[in-house]
């Protein structure tokens, strides 16, 4: 049967959870900023529209933060249960942000919870905005901590390997290594960046089917500025990203871009094919675009897969991932800001209904952006689980039936989902916001 | 204090919290899939929300602090429990899920369906009964080294009257710990019908408490000799905790200072839990892992211990403040909103 290598199994079973967690996990992170920005922006402006649209995303933000915590919860005990051995050496080295973002978590936990069920027993609104603080700094340091790990996976540091031994474990080094201050920042403005999208979709949605209420225009202009500002900061990051891995793990950069052979004034190369010989076939090339990523400037010398063995070689199926997250992310990058200059320049366009469907389209292709990212990430690191100490072969458990499990998950993941989007429809359906208004105006919050 | 006795007690401590707030948890779901069936869902299905749906994300916590930190202060133990748990984890994991998802999706979203409700509370006695094989396990005897890889034996763990006594008594007392501190909170509300019917309950569920605690020690004497005796020198903090036991159940009998009951009961459940504890020691698994074996480098236990300190620092006025507005809030746990203007 397919699965009866627990290694591949728990690769697979791995992948899924992780490609199911990121969708709520970003959402996790990014909400709680956003629902704090529309408190504040009404409390400023007091407008009553701005108040309800932090009530309203505080409303379904419950429903997806506890289907993440349940997925993450999973992803917390697989790690275990799937790579006891990567974990056994990962106690030694890098348990400190693992436990820490427990804590941060717990902190996350215990202030949204007050949050969300004291919406009316404070009579200064500004005493309950603070309370969003600690929940929104609790997300964007648990997604700190969780990127802390991996970057220690891609770069690890902090420790000697003495004949097979580890010794001199420095938890704090490894914390710190080369790889985190770009994973860090990128995972976080993307998460930003994708959640301002993802809501500027629903409110261009509303827009489409029929409402014309100044409540979803306020919150379209909101949330696209926000996602163009996060938009920038995230290519930039990336751009980052690019010259760290050339510096420390230019095998995943080189088999991300098809760079087969080290040379000077290398070209980018976005989409295209390999044929049988590994030559590429319909690429897009950017004269000197990959020396420029790497390394600053158009003449640099970047290394190729010609400077790493075969079997240390990340499978070249990764170049689609990038470009696919490198797209999406110049997409929404260019749709924002054609946007916002649009509102500001009264070009009539960004009004029309094809443009309100692209931002609509922006909201899962953002989603679609991280995934990519994610998979590059992970799938680049190949063969590696810590790259340079463990592969994934010696990481992986022994035991049987993985693959049993894996059909389990995709059954749960399954109702989740599912659950998560019926839920969702349910509660704003019934409930949308001329509803919700026309109910205020008569003088009763709820 | 040793590192690594400050390391588990520590993690002892924070499990110890999960089997309270999880079993007040685990509990009332059982309650309300039971109101449900037998018609008497108004008496404490309001109840049971009012109080559940603010905290159980908190609850959920202490569970990934407890696994997390096991792996940071013993990273051998990721090594063995990962690799013989892979099934039992992962039943745990979905049946965790599905109570999560209720949450999620009945309680915030629209009112819903009897079959997930019953599904609830169904989880909420098999993620205890599922959890606690882990102990079983410790107690060795199930687990062998084959290719210097630990394998499990299911058909020896799965026919052990070991593992069937410790599964009853995880069950037996999330229902009592759960029904005891519901009988406390109901009698908060002000309400006298629900407090009635947690009454009943947790004193239906006192005396098999009892009994199946006093099974376990029992196979015990047959299955792990050593730990047997351990467990006889500790006689006086088991013997302590019978005597707790025995107030609350008075002081619920004579429908008096149910608030007091409840923090009798954790006395309670505190001693036994760290008399056991204590007679574990110093096996993490009987008789593959000690916890000095397993211990993680210096250097990462202090800073372990560092941050743990500090997080603290941060969580425990936090809780405070949690339980204030959810659980201490007279207005609030009766009911009554306060309106802004």
């Amino acid at each position: 049967m397919l699965f009866d290598d627990p290694v591949f199994a728990s690769r697979l079973l791995t992948i899924l959870t992780l490609s199911f967690h990121i969708i709520y996990a970003t959402i996790g992170v990014g909400v709680p900023l956003m629902i704090m920005i529309a408190q504040w922006v009404g409390i400023k402006k007091n407008d009553m529209h701005y108040m309800l649209m932090a009530r309203r995303w505080a409303k379904g933000f419950v429903v997806t933060v506890a289907v993440g915590v349940v997925t993450g919860t999973a992803i917390g005990l697989q790690l275990s249960l799937l790579w006891p051995n990567f974990m056994e050496l990962a106690g030694n080295i890098i348990a400190l942000p693992l436990f820490m973002e427990v804590f941060a978590f717990f902190f996350e936990a215990i202030f949204l919870g007050i949050y969300l069920y004291t919406w009316d027993r404070f009579d200064n609104p500004r005493k309950h905005l603070l309370l969003l603080i600690p929940v929104a700094l609790g997300a964007g340091m648990s997604a700190v901590f969780i990127t802390i790990v991996n970057a220690f996976m891609n770069a690890p540091a902090g420790f000697d390997i003495i004949n097979g031994q580890l010794a001199n474990a420095n938890p704090i080094a490894a914390m710190f290594t080369a790889a985190m201050p770009t994973k860090v920042s990128h995972v976080l403005a993307t998460a930003y960046m994708t959640v301002a999208f993802m809501l500027a979709a629903i409110a261009a949605f509303r827009l489409l089917k029929g409402s014309n209420h100044e409540y979803h225009k306020k919150a379209l202009f909101m949330t696209m500025k926000i996602g163009l500002i996060f938009s920038i900061a995230a290519v930039l990051i990336g751009d980052l990203s690019g010259k760290y891995l050339a510096e420390y793990q230019a095998e995943k950069l080189a088999a991300a871009e098809w760079h087969f052979e080290t040379e000077e004034a290398a070209p980018l190369i976005l989409y295209g094919m390999l044929d049988e010989n590994q030559e590429v076939n319909y690429a897009l090339q950017i004269p000197f675009g990959l020396s420029i990523l790497a390394h600053g400037y158009p003449n640099a010398e970047v290394i190729g897969l010609d400077q790493f063995p075969v079997e240390e070689q990340p499978p070249l199926i990764i170049h689609y991932y990038f470009d696919l997250m490198v797209t999406i992310g110049m997409f929404m990058l260019a749709l924002s800001l054609i946007y916002w200059i649009g509102i500001k320049r009264r070009w009539s366009f960004v009004k029309a209904a094809w443009y309100r469907w692209l931002i609509v389209l922006g909201g899962p292709l953002s989603f679609l952006g991280i995934e990519a990212g994610w998979w590059m990430a992970e799938v680049g690191r190949y063969p590696w689980i810590l790259r340079g100490i463990m592969t994934i072969e010696e990481a992986a458990t022994t035991s049987d039936y993985v693959g049993v499990m894996f059909i389990l998950f995709v059954g749960l993941y399954f109702i989740l989902g599912v659950g998560t989007v019926v839920v969702l429809r349910r509660m704003f359906k019934n409930d949308p916001i001329e509803k919700v208004l026309a109910k205020q105006q008569g003088g009763d919050s709820e | 204090m040793s590192l690594e006795v400050l390391g588990i007690s520590v993690l002892w401590l924070f499990l110890f919290g999960y089997v309270i707030v999880g079993s007040i948890d685990y509990g009332a779901g059982f309650f309300n899939a039971q109101s449900i069936i037998t018609g008497k869902q108004h008496i404490l299905s309001k109840i049971i929300q009012r109080y559940l749906s603010p905290v159980w994300e908190v609850t959920n916590v202490f569970f990934v602090f407890f696994f997390v930190g096991i792996v940071g202060f013993f990273p051998q133990s990721a090594y063995y429990f990962g690799t013989i748990l892979l099934i039992p984890g992962s039943i745990a994991l979905i049946l965790l899920a599905i109570r999560g998802s209720y949450y999620a999706f009945e309680s915030y979203g629209t009112r819903g369906h009897k079959g997930y409700a019953f599904m609830y509370g169904a989880s909420g006695l098999l993620i205890p009964a599922s959890l606690s094989i882990v102990l079983t396990i410790s107690e060795g005897g199930f687990v062998s080294i084959v290719n210097d890889n630990p394998v499990l034996d299911y058909a020896a763990l799965f026919t052990s009257p070991l593992t069937w006594s410790i599964v009853a008594l995880s069950i037996v007392a999330v229902l009592y710990i759960s029904a005891v501190f519901l009988t406390w909170y109901a009698y908060k509300t002000g309400d006298t019908k629900a407090t009635d019917l947690m009454r009943k309950y947790a004193l239906g569920w006192a005396v098999p408490l009892i009994i199946t605690a006093s099974g376990i020690v029992y196979e015990l004497s047959s299955h792990n000799e050593a730990h047997f005796e351990r467990i006889m020198d500790l006689w006086w903090m088991f013997g302590l905790s019978f005597i707790l036991w025995f107030a609350t159940v008075w002081l619920i009998w004579k429908r008096r200072n149910y608030g007091t009951a409840f923090w009798l009961l954790v006395g309670q459940f505190a001693l036994a839990f760290f008399a056991y504890g204590v007679s574990h020691y110093p096996y993490l698994l009987y008789p593959h892992l000690t916890i000095y074996e397993g211990f993680t480098n210096t250097a990462m236990a202090i800073s372990l211990v560092f941050v743990f300190i500090l997080g603290l620092a941060l969580l425990i006025p936090s809780l405070y403040l949690l339980l204030r507005l959810f659980l201490f809030d007279k207005k609030y746990v009766q009911g009554i909103k306060n309106k802004k203007e």
